[in-house]
C-alpha cells in the first residue's frame, strides 16, 4: 500500500481500544491494523492477544487463517488476477501464467523493487466480463496481457 | 434537467463506468446542457456495461457499451433526447433480454437510485416491513413459509423453517446474519442487490428481525467486493438517517440495526457455521452441527443465517402476499431464480425468471452461446463445488430435484459456460486444488482428500497406472462427499465426479498419447 504508516505499538494500541465496542472485534481490528501499517506485525498481533485476553498462539492462530492478511509489507500495489471457473473459461490460467513468466515472478511475489505484489484470486463477481482482474482495489474487466503489462508499467513508474 | 443514468455496479465500474459517468459531466458542462447523473445498480445486461439510460418521454433509453471515446458522439447525436446512434438499444425496458424476464427480487435493481430512500419508497420500498408490523411475529413467519422460499446460497433450506425455529427459541438476545461471502465463481447476484438495491436487504433483514424477536443484524461481505462495501454502508446510513434502522422504528416500538462485517479471504466462510466463528474473530472453522445456528448461532445465541438472496426476497412476499411467490416456479422449486450467465457466453448477466426453464434455453438461447463462437463443451451449474453438466443434459429444466435426480446441484444458480477447448481432467484437478488451498483443515476428508486427489489426478495427467487411479480417484471423491463436515469437503467431488462421468476421454489423453 502507498503511504502505510511507520510501525508503533502505541498506535497499535490506540486502533486496538478504538474497536473494543464491537462483538467480535478481532476482524474489524485486523483490517483496520493493516490498512494503516500496510501490514500486520507481529508485535500487533501480541498487543492484540493482550487486548482480546487470549493466548498469543490463539491470536497468531487466527491471523494466519485468513489470505487477506500477510506478516511483512507488500508491494506498494498490489494486483489480484482471478484463477477461478469463469475466468478460466476464457483462457485466464494461460494469460496469468504468461504474464508470470514475463515478470520472472511467482504468485504471492513482489517485484524486486518493491513496487507491485500479485496475488491470486478466487473470483470478483465480474465472471460475465471475464478474465477479470483487482489493482489496488480498481476493477478491471476483460483484461489482456497488454493491460497487465501496463499495470506493472504503471505501478513501477510511481 | 435530463436525467442520466450510469451503474456504479462493479462489472460496470470494471468496464469504465466511473470514467465514463465523468466524461458525460464534463461534456454536459462544456456543452451548457443541464443533466442529473444517478448513479444505479445494473438493469443485468452486463455485455452492454457501461450502459447508459436516459429519461425521456418515451422511457428510458440505452446506450451501450459506452465508451469515453463515445461521449462526444452521444451528445453530437441528440442522446439526451433519445436520439439515434450506433449504441442505442432502444427503451430499456423493451430490451428483448429484459421483457423474456419475470423480475421479483431484482425488480427495482438498475432501475432506482440505491441511495436514494425516497427513490425505494417510491418504487414500493418499506411496504413489506409495514405489513410486517401490522401482522406481527407468527403471522410473518407463516407467510415466508407458505411462500415456499427456499436459502439461494445452494443447499435450498426452506427460510420459514429456519426462522420459525428462531422465532419459538426463548426471548432473549438472537441475531440475523446476512451471508454475503458470495465466493463462487459465475455468481455475482447477491453483489448486484447490494449494489443495485441495498435497502431491500435492509428491509428483509429487519422483517426478519421483528418475526424472530433480534434487534441486531450482522452482513458478513467478502473482502473482494470493495465497491459493494462501500455502497451498502453508505445504505445503512441513509436508513438510520430516515428511521428505517435505529431505535423504534417508525413508531412501531421496534428497535433493530445492521452492522457490516468484512470477511478476509477464505472462501470456507461461505459456510454458515464458519462464517458465524469468523464472526465472532476466530479462524473459520467449521462447527459440527448440531445444534444448528437456529439454536446456537453467533456468540451460542439462536441466530437466523440467510443469502442475501433470500433475505432482500422477503419484503416482496410480505408486499404481494405468499401466494403470489408460491404459484411461479415449477414442482418443490416455488418462486424465480436469478440466473447469473457467465464464462465464455456472448450475453452474460443476471436473468431473473421462474422455475422450470430448461438449461439448453438459457444456454444456447437466453446466453446466445460462447464468447469464441466454438460449440460449447460443458456447463459448471452451482459454482466451484457444482457439477459440469454435458450437452446431452440440455434438456434438464432448472429445478433444485430435476438436478439433483442427475447428480448435479442448481446451488445458488449460477452458470459457466465452456467451448471445446476446454480440458476436463484440468478442471478436475482445480477442482481439487481449490478445495486443498480453501479447506478450514478441520476434517481429514477433506484436508487431506483434496490433496490426495491433486495427487492421484497429476499421475493420471501423467498417464501412471491411469484406470487404476481413477479408482482411487472415485474412491477419495467417495470418502469426501460423506465424511467430510461441510459442503467444501462433501460437495468437491461434484465437479470431479461429473468430469469423469461425462467426459472419460479427457482423462485417458495421455494413455491414448502414449499409445500412438
Amino acid at each position: 500500500m502507498a503511504g502505510a504508516a511507520q510501525y508503533s505499538d502505541e498506535r497499535a494500541r490506540e486502533i486496538i481500544a478504538a474497536h473494543m465496542g464491537l462483538e467480535g472485534p478481532a476482524l474489524p481490528i485486523l483490517h483496520a491494523l493493516q490498512a494503516e501499517f500496510g501490514y500486520v506485525p507481529d508485535s500487533a498481533v501480541k498487543e492484540m492477544a493482550t487486548a482480546l485476553n487470549i493466548s498469543r498462539a490463539e491470536m497468531h492462530g487466527v491471523v494466519t487463517f485468513y489470505h487477506d492478511f500477510h506478516s511483512a509489507p507488500h508491494g506498494r500495489h498490489t494486483l489480484k488476477i482471478c484463477r477461478a471457473e469463469s475466468c478460466q473459461s476464457m483462457g485466464a490460467e494461460k494469460q496469468a501464467n504468461d504474464f508470470l513468466a514475463r515478470q520472472k515472478l511467482e504468485w504471492h511475489q513482489t517485484t524486486p523493487d518493491g513496487s507491485l505484489t500479485v496475488e491470486p484470486v478466487y473470483c470478483l463477481g465480474l465472471c460475465a466480463h471475464s478474465p477479470a482482474a483487482l489493482y489496488d482495489g480498481e476493477p478491471i474487466g476483460q483484461v489482456d496481457a497488454a493491460t497487465l503489462d501496463e499495470i506493472v508499467a504503471e505501478a513501477k513508474g510511481e | 434537467m435530463t436525467k442520466i443514468y450510469i451503474p456504479l455496479d462493479m462489472a460496470a465500474v470494471a468496464m469504465g463506468a466511473d470514467r465514463l459517468a465523468a466524461a458525460v459531466a464534463k461534456e454536459a458542462a462544456a456543452r451548457g446542457q443541464q443533466v442529473e447523473i444517478v448513479r444505479n445498480g445494473s438493469r443485468g445486461m452486463l455485455w452492454l456495461e457501461p450502459l447508459i439510460e436516459v429519461e425521456t418521454p418515451a422511457g428510458r433509453v440505452g446506450y451501450g457499451p459506452a465508451k469515453v471515446k463515445d461521449v462526444a458522439s452521444l451528445f453530437d447525436a441528440g442522446f439526451l433526447t433519445g436520439g439515434a446512434h450506433a449504441l442505442s438499444i432502444g427503451v430499456v425496458e423493451e430490451h428483448p433480454w429484459m421483457k423474456r424476464q419475470n423480475r421479483f427480487t431484482f425488480v427495482r435493481c438498475g432501475v432506482i437510485d440505491p441511495l436514494s430512500v425516497a427513490d425505494y419508497e417510491a418504487h414500493d420500498g418499506f411496504k413489506g416491513l409495514k405489513r410486517a408490523f401490522e401482522i406481527g411475529s407468527a403471522a410473518i413467519v407463516d407467510e415466508v413459509a407458505k411462500s415456499g422460499l427456499r436459502g439461494r446460497g445452494g443447499a435450498g433450506f426452506p427460510t420459514g423453517i429456519k426462522w420459525k425455529t428462531v422465532a419459538d427459541c426463548a426471548p432473549g438476545q438472537k441475531y440475523v446474519v446476512v451471508n454475503a461471502d458470495e465466493g463462487d465463481s459465475g455468481t455475482f447476484a447477491d453483489r448486484m442487490i447490494m449494489e443495485g438495491d441495498p435497502l431491500s436487504l435492509i428491509e428483509g433483514m429487519t422483517i426478519c428481525g421483528y418475526a424472530i424477536g433480534a434487534s441486531k443484524g450482522y452482513v458478513y461481505l467478502r473482502s473482494e467486493y470493495p465497491v459493494v462495501a462501500k455502497v451498502f454502508q453508505a445504505a445503512i446510513e441513509k436508513a438510520r438517517d430516515a428511521g428505517w434502522l435505529g431505535q423504534n422504528i417508525k413508531g412501531s416500538g421496534f428497535d433493530f440495526d445492521v452492522e457490516l462485517r468484512i470477511g478476509a479471504g477464505a472462501y470456507v466462510c461461505g459456510e454458515e457455521t464458519s462464517l458465524l466463528e469468523s464472526l465472532e474473530g476466530k479462524r473459520g472453522i467449521v462447527r459440527a452441527k448440531p445444534p444448528l445456528p437456529a439454536h446456537v448461532g453467533l456468540f451460542g445465541k439462536p441466530t437466523v443465517v440467510n443469502n442475501v438472496l433470500s433475505m432482500a426476497t422477503v419484503p416482496m412476499i410480505l408486499e404481494k402476499g405468499a401466494k403470489h411467490y408460491a404459484d411461479l416456479g415449477v414442482g418443490r422449486s416455488r418462486g424465480t431464480m436469478p440466473l447469473q450467465i457467465a464464462g465464455n457466453v456472448k450475453f452474460g448477466g443476471l436473468f431473473e425468471t421462474d422455475f422450470g426453464i430448461p438449461l439448453g434455453t438459457i444456454v444456447n438461447d437466453i446466453a446466445g452461446g460462447t464468447r469464441t463462437g466454438r460449440p460449447v463443451k460443458a456447463v459448471q451449474v452451482g459454482g466451484p463445488l457444482g457439477a459440469y453438466v454435458p450437452v446431452s443434459l440440455f434438456d434438464l429444466p432448472f429445478d433444485y430435484e430435476a438436478f439433483a435426480a442427475k447428480d448435479s446441484l442448481i446451488g445458488h444458480g449460477g452458470l459457466v459456460v465452456f467451448d471445446d477447448t476446454i480440458d476436463m481432467l484440468w478442471m478436475a484437478r482445480f477442482g481439487m486444488e481449490f478445495c486443498a488451498i480453501e479447506s478450514c483443515g478441520k476434517c481429514t476428508p477433506c484436508r487431506i482428500g483434496s490433496t490426495r486427489g491433486v495427487e492421484t489426478i497429476d499421475k493420471i495427467r501423467n498417464g501412471q497406472d491411469v484406470e487404476k487411479n481413477i479408482e482411487l480417484l472415485k474412491d477419495l471423491c467417495h470418502t469426501m462427499k460423506f465424511g467430510s463436515l461441510c459442503a467444501l469437503g462433501g460437495f468437491a467431488p461434484y465437479p470431479v465426479e461429473s468430469a469423469l462421468r461425462h467426459f472419460p476421454e479427457d482423462f485417458r489423453k495421455s494413455a491414448l498419447e502414449a499409445a500412438e
